[in-house]
């Protein structure tokens, strides 16, 4: 069933945004990540312009991260001081990402910048996680005991001045780090058209040290913030949103996400880790691979605004 | 060359030229109806079909066409500016280098005739009247100067062809039909990807290489019900528009969570 989208300018087919929007959630639901990191190369990829696709993600995003942070919030997994501290900056961050988003978009080097960023982020994460994810695979078929958190093991982070308790998250720690990779989070959201969990979610536990079970439904939570007002921001200085791209994506994602929670449960946790890591960390080669090889087209065409 | 064989070369001069079709001017009149004046783009829309119908009006006047008529039909859709970037290899990466800002170009250009247009008419009337894609006038910014630039530039030749890639610059030497030699029929095929706007159409009757007649004629695309609503609102109430789309976000998480609720 072909669908004439409004924004993007360009007839799709329901099913296969749909489809997309499943798959992506089934993944998303199996690692509590948002998605958006592989979401919006899938559409740039069926010729939806990277603009439309990145602002578009958001609202998508926005939306699967509410279903699962309610989810989360009956559990009593968010921590709500935690949550704040992070959006504090990640708002200012987001703000940032946009403004410097419309600025690359008026110079034609927002492509190059999305790429680079999807390489270089994702290569490095996604390796990481794979390394740590071996390791954990490895301690436990030695018969070790897989320990995330080391009470005692603080670092130079931990000294910082301007402390503050973290009530559900049981930790006493300085609001400047939260800030600063709240900004950082938020800015990268902007930018990548990504909620940023999987970058979020590492930095948390190992460099800040905060407890697993309250780390996924306050990444959820910032994420559902900052997607909300990286929509509104991309709506109002590019206009570039889709809501019929957006709907479409985020009906296919919800329910997609329900069996893909579904499915990481049945998973080991260090299982899954590596393989989160050895996806996140195919999408970024695959972007590395396209930077580096001759492009079949060299040329592209974008409307540059004025004219009658 | 002498006084009375001056006069005599003249009088031929006129004779051929009028043979030829440049004089009487505009002798034939050109008759022409689009099948559709406005096309809407629903959420339906995948591309339309339009036929421009026509006949050629003559009188006692009009002198004889040995060589039969020859037509083209160039439509040209909104202007608007584009720039075409060219990627280099730069530290081993492809990055956008060099760009070309293309000013007030149509979004949409096809052109059809009833044979190859350089059968129809010679090099000079085709680049006057810029018949065909190579002889459209594509306005550069090249540094602080605006010019068209040779048909052979490699920046026109790639925007010619990635728009001719997506079906919105075509070139058909066999768009236009003569049912009889003064009745004719012409296909305009619009993409799906076609922007709305005015479409300008222009007809330009020729005969033996010269052209004796022209017309022009419009039409629209407009977008309209549920998806002019939506275009509009995001460009014009951008603010409203965004906060309208996160609510729906929201409203389809908060529904998802209850719906698909396990505990």
């Amino acid at each position: 069933m072909q669908l004439y989208l409004p924004i993007a300018d360009l007839p799709i087919n329901v099913f296969l945004i749909l489809a997309m929007g499943a798959a992506v959630g089934f993944v998303s639901g199996m690692f509590g990540i948002g998605g958006g990191f592989l979401l919006t190369p899938l559409l740039i990829f069926i010729g939806i312009a990277p603009a439309v696709a990145v602002a578009s993600v958001s609202t998508h995003i926005a939306a699967s991260s509410l279903s699962g942070a309610l989810s989360y919030w009956r559990k009593r997994s968010i921590d709500p001081a935690l949550a704040l501290v992070l959006l504090g900056g990640s708002v200012v961050g987001t703000v940032l990402g946009v403004w410097l988003f419309t600025l690359l978009r008026a110079h034609g080097q927002l492509d190059l910048v999305i790429a680079l960023s999807y390489v270089v982020l994702l290569t490095g994460v996604g390796s990481a996680m794979c390394y740590e994810g071996l390791r954990a695979i490895r301690r436990a078929r030695r018969g070790g005991n897989a320990t995330l958190r080391r009470p005692g093991a603080h670092t130079w982070i931990h000294g910082l001045p301007l402390k503050m308790r973290f009530k559900r998250s049981k930790i006493y720690l300085s609001v400047i780090p939260v800030n600063l990779i709240g900004l950082l989070i938020g800015f990268l959201g902007a930018i990548m058209g990504v909620g940023g969990s999987f970058i979020l979610i590492p930095i948390l536990i190992y460099v800040l040290r905060i407890p697993t079970s309250t780390v996924i439904g306050t990444s959820m939570a910032l994420t559902l913030v900052t997607m909300v007002i990286a929509t509104i921001l991309h709506a109002v200085t590019n206009h570039q949103v889709d809501a019929v791209l957006a709907l479409i994506l985020m009906i296919g994602g919800v329910t997609g996400a329900q069996f893909g929670a579904q499915a990481g449960h049945r998973i080991r946790s260090e299982h899954l880790r590596l393989l989160l890591g050895l996806l996140i960390l195919a999408v970024g080669v695959r972007f590395a691979v396209e930077l580096g090889i001759k492009p079949d087209e060299i040329y592209t065409i974008r409307a540059s605004g004025g004219g009658a | 060359m002498s006084r009375p064989r001056r006069i005599a070369a003249v009088l031929l001069a006129v004779a051929v030229c009028s043979a030829f079709g440049f004089a009487p001017a505009q002798a034939e009149k050109l008759i022409v109806s689009i099948s559709n004046h406005r096309v809407t783009v629903t959420s339906s829309y995948s591309g339309e079909e339009l036929v421009l119908f026509g006949s050629v009006e003559r009188d006692a006047s009009t002198p004889t066409r040995h060589g039969g008529y020859d037509m083209v039909v160039t439509v040209s859709g909104p202007r608007t500016d584009m720039v075409t970037r060219r990627k280099e290899r730069k530290f081993g990466i492809w990055v956008n280098a060099d760009s070309r800002q293309f000013l007030n170009v149509p979004a949409y250009l096809a052109v059809s005739s009833n044979r190859p247009i350089d059968a129809i008419a010679p090099a000079d009337v085709r680049r006057r009247q810029q018949l065909g894609i190579d002889n459209v006038l594509l306005t550069q910014r090249v540094g602080t100067d605006y010019a068209d630039v040779v048909a052979s530039d490699p920046f026109r030749r790639a925007f010619v062809r990635l728009r001719s890639e997506h079906g919105l610059y075509r070139e058909s030497p066999s768009g236009v039909t003569f049912l009889t030699p003064t009745l004719f029929r012409a296909g305009i095929a619009l993409p799906a990807e076609v922007p709305t706007g005015t479409y300008d159409v222009n007809i330009k009757l020729f005969a033996d290489g010269a052209m004796v007649g022209d017309t022009q004629t419009a039409f629209e695309i407009v977008k309209v019900g549920f998806e002019q609503f939506i275009a509009t609102a995001a460009h014009q109430h951008g603010l409203a528009y965004g906060l309208a789309t996160a609510l729906m976000a929201l409203m389809t998480g908060w529904v998802a969570s209850i719906v698909f609720r396990r505990d």
